[in-house]
């Protein structure tokens, strides 16, 4: 149904020419799911974008290629031409369902428009459609819900609703761009699901964007692989993933996290205990309770897995354990000192011995210092070294971590994500704390940097015999590192046990609901079996 | 490995600061550059006035009285035969001094005031930009006229009565900046690594919170400069002997239709620091604008 032919696409800089696409072919059938997979910076979303013109002309450029889709050449239309086929015979779902729609709009406005602008139809057919469409991607209430506003919807509701926009006008081809990347698992699961019934009821073709093979491994047919800008391997997904060729397929398939520990644990005393634990926030009259009554204990050298997904807590009981925020009510005991009750002054020493790894490794280091500067800050300040032996000491970290020690004067904005989480890495190590809390340290990583950090961590645990908070909305990530698994949802804890039984003995329904809902867990099942 | 082993930091490969990143587009721009050149161009005139300026300042010729430019008086001379480049010269040393001297009184306090405000919030926050928006409200040229006749005209007072007003601005600009950089996860870093409030308001927040702030600055310093030309022009500020653009504008306007070189010129070296310190801003917005910067 489509056709790309030899598709390159560059950017002109300042810096120069960068082959942002180069030399791409593939081709969609209709009713398939085709899934292009490339880590970021792939050119995997500028190759499907620039099919509908849809990069900045400049910097964009298209070089040369062909894009066949009903006999005609995308690639050579003019923009008015073009806009009649975008979201009437092709069109697009984006990655973050919060900022594609216009707020000020209601739902049902948003999703008349396109029908009114393509197909002149009058406004109350135009309102029966946008209702019966709204039905089939799944929401409930429609009636009632055809004439609110985008804020009221949570971010899977909104996903359907760019879903049903995109369908509205019965388009032969959707692009879905990254479009569940930004949602909790549960809700992954389900956008998955309605992609795929979407697909075989319509026979439309689909074109899945996404960087994480694990996603489209149960609903894809036809996977392409990209790798800066290249298309590296193409094939069914059964070819892709029990017969890869490429190295660089391999490297992806290596990295999907799998398996677990299957560890029995060291008898040893708590080194943390944490007790009727209460974090709300103030807002308006009713306080927000972010956590709400949550007890556990972490053990002296294990990794303690704290899953949920967005809103269930799991980031605010990391910053209440180390006094980043402030709690409500409840008591953190740490080697038999109460956290909540210290005193301001008397916090420092024990900062040294708690440490926070941070989600985003863009933001958790300062711009304007140094490797050097912000590794050797931590030492300095807790006297661990003086100003003249303070280097040695930051060199051996960034062996430690797995970085260059040419690097030492670098700044931040030279290095890349996976580089820059060693580097924060690196300063929660640096006063060899006892306990650390790793607030979804890979989650902003690409997949392949995510297996090599999360093996840096696992290697660096047990150097520095380190006890572990590792929190996560991805199970399959937590079960790489974690001894036991606490699952959190609204605040609360739902079920607390082992890794090994929580995976294969779960006993809460949401529980259960939460491992069915990680991504190609049938395939991987099969793949796990075989080796 | 064949590179030879790193033991020290003198070792490595220097990094490229955002600073220098910043430096390294500015110089790019023309603009910027030429207003930059300008302005140094005016500072190292205004310093080296004393042994450079063609006549003694006070030199009179009443009989010579006003000439338009010659080769003997570049510029021309006003109606009590004054050389009209001694006299911008000299005039230049006030205004240019009252324009970085009252903006640099405005960065100090608004830098820290607007910092600390922004990094403790609450209770803090609110009292101390109440005080703010009180002084905000004062109006200001009562205030200055006050000022001046209850003290007396004075230099010193002058600096500080601009830069008592410009201050405010600038601690709003810097409590934003910081407000928004406090959410940063590397300021939650340095607090759970245990540095002190001082030193992460000082190493982690102001840094980061520069870039606007220097822009501002070179918005502030021509707006300063036409302040203090503005009350000369009124004649609260500057007073004779004592000489400054704003003073020589308002002289030359007073006789604009016979001898228009006198408010030509001045006007002029006004308007050209002015133009300088504008296109300066400009080209520094550009060049230290995070999202111009590789990421």
């Amino acid at each position: 149904m489509l056709e790309v032919h030899n598709l390159t696409v560059s950017f002109v800089t300042r810096m120069g020419t960068n082959k942002a696409v180069d030399n791409v072919s593939f081709t969609v059938d209709s009713g398939k799911i085709t899934a292009i997979i490339g880590e970021s910076g792939s050119g995997k979303s500028v190759a499907c974008c620039s099919l509908l013109g849809l990069i900045p002309q400049p910097p964009g450029r298209i070089d040369s290629g062909r894009a066949l889709f009903q006999g005609q050449d995308l690639l050579q239309l003019s923009e008015a031409q073009l806009r009649k086929i975008r979201g009437r015979d092709i069109a697009m779902v984006f990655q973050d369902p919060m900022t594609c729609l216009n707020p000020y709009m209601t739902v049902g406005d948003q999703l008349m428009e396109p029908l009114l602008y393509h197909k002149k139809v009058s406004r109350a057919d135009a309102r029966q459609r946008a209702l019966e469409l709204l039905e089939e991607v799944g929401i409930r209430d429609c009636a009632s819900i055809i004439d609110h506003y985008p804020h009221q919807f949570s971010g899977g509701m909104r996903q359907r609703v760019m879903i049903a926009m995109a369908l509205i006008n019965e388009p032969k081809l959707l692009i879905a761009d990254e479009p569940t990347t930004a949602l909790d698992v549960t809700i992954q699961a389900q956008i998955l699901e309605l992609l795929a019934d979407l697909q075989k009821q319509r026979e439309i073709g689909i074109v899945f964007i996404s960087h994480d093979l694990a996603v489209i491994a149960d609903i894809a047919d036809q996977i392409v692989v990209m790798q800066e800008g290249k298309v590296v391997e193409t094939g069914s997904c059964q070819d892709i993933f029990h017969n890869a060729q490429h190295p660089y397929t391999q490297k992806l398939l290596g990295a999907i996290p799998r398996g677990g520990k299957q560890t029995t644990l060291p008898p040893s005393a708590p080194l943390l205990q944490i007790r009727n634990l209460c974090t709300w926030f103030q807002q308006g009259n009713a306080p927000v309770k972010a956590v709400d009554d949550v007890s556990f204990d972490i053990y002296r050298g294990e990794v303690l897995g704290l899953v949920g997904e967005s809103g269930s807590g799991k980031s605010t009981i990391g910053r209440s354990i180390l006094r980043l925020i402030k709690t409500t009510s409840g008591k953190v005991t740490f080697d038999g000192i109460d956290v909540t009750e210290l005193r301001p002054s008397d916090l420092k020493s024990l900062r040294r011995r708690m440490q926070f790894i941070f989600q985003d490794p863009f933001a958790s280091l300062n711009p304007r210092m140094t490797v050097y500067e912000t590794l050797a800050e931590p030492l300095l300040l807790h006297d661990i070294e003086s100003r003249g032996t303070v280097a040695a000491s930051v060199l051996r970290l960034m062996d430690d971590v797995g970085l260059a020690r040419a690097f030492a004067r670098k700044y931040p904005h030279e290095f890349s994500g996976g580089q820059r989480q060693r580097i924060a890495i690196g300063r929660a190590l640096a006063t060899r704390p006892e306990f650390v809390v790793a607030d979804e340290p890979v989650s902003a990583l690409d997949v392949t940097i995510q297996a090599q950090i999360l093996e840096l961590m696992r290697e660096l645990g047990r150097e520095y015999g380190l006890t572990m908070l590792f929190i996560s909305h991805d199970l399959a990530v937590v079960r790489q590192l974690a001894d036991r698994i606490v699952v959190l949802q609204s605040g609360k804890v739902v079920e607390q046990a082992s890794a090994w039984d929580l995976f294969e003995h779960p006993q809460q329904a949401y529980t259960r609901q939460l491992l069915e809902s990680i991504p190609g867990r049938s395939l991987l099942r099969n793949t796990l079996g075989r080796s | 490995m064949t590179a030879p082993a790193i033991n020290s930091i003198a070792q490595t490969e220097q990094g490229t600061s955002l600073w220098r990143d910043a430096w390294l587009r500015l110089r790019r721009n023309r603009l910027a550059v030429l207003g930059l050149t300008v302005l140094l161009l005016f500072i190292v005139i205004a310093a080296a006035t004393p042994w450079i300026a063609p006549y003694d300042y006070a030199q009179q010729d009443l009989e010579l009285g006003a000439t338009p430019p010659s080769a003997a008086h570049w510029l021309g001379t006003d109606i009590f035969g004054r050389d009209l480049l001694t006299q911008i010269m000299f005039g230049g040393r006030i205004s240019l001094a009252v324009g970085f001297i009252a903006t640099a009184v405005a960065l100090l306090i608004g830098v820290t005031w607007g910092a600390i405000a922004g990094y403790m919030g609450g209770r803090v926050d609110t009292v101390m930009m109440r005080l703010v928006d009180i002084i905000y409200a004062l109006p200001f040229m009562i205030f200055i006229v006050l000022l001046m006749v209850v003290f007396g005209r004075n230099m010193l007072l002058l600096f500080l009565a601009i830069g008592a007003v410009e201050w405010l601005t600038m601690a709003r600009i810097m409590r934003s900046q910081v407000q928004s950089l406090r959410q940063q996860e590397f300021v939650e870093a340095a607090i759970s690594l245990g540095l002190p409030t001082a030193t992460i308001i000082r190493r982690h927040l102001i840094p980061n919170a520069l870039g606007p702030i220097i822009v501002y600055t070179t918005l502030t310093i021509p707006s300063v400069m036409l302040l203090e030309a503005f009350l000369s022009f009124l004649g609260l500020g500057v007073q004779p002997p004592e000489t400054s653009w704003g003073l020589l504008i308002s002289y030359g306007a007073e006789s604009m239709e016979e001898y228009p070189w006198l408010l030509l010129f001045p006007g002029l070296a006004l308007t050209l620091t002015l133009f300088s310190l504008n296109f300066l801003g400009d080209g520094l917005r550009d060049a230290l604008d995070v999202r111009g910067a590789k990421d």
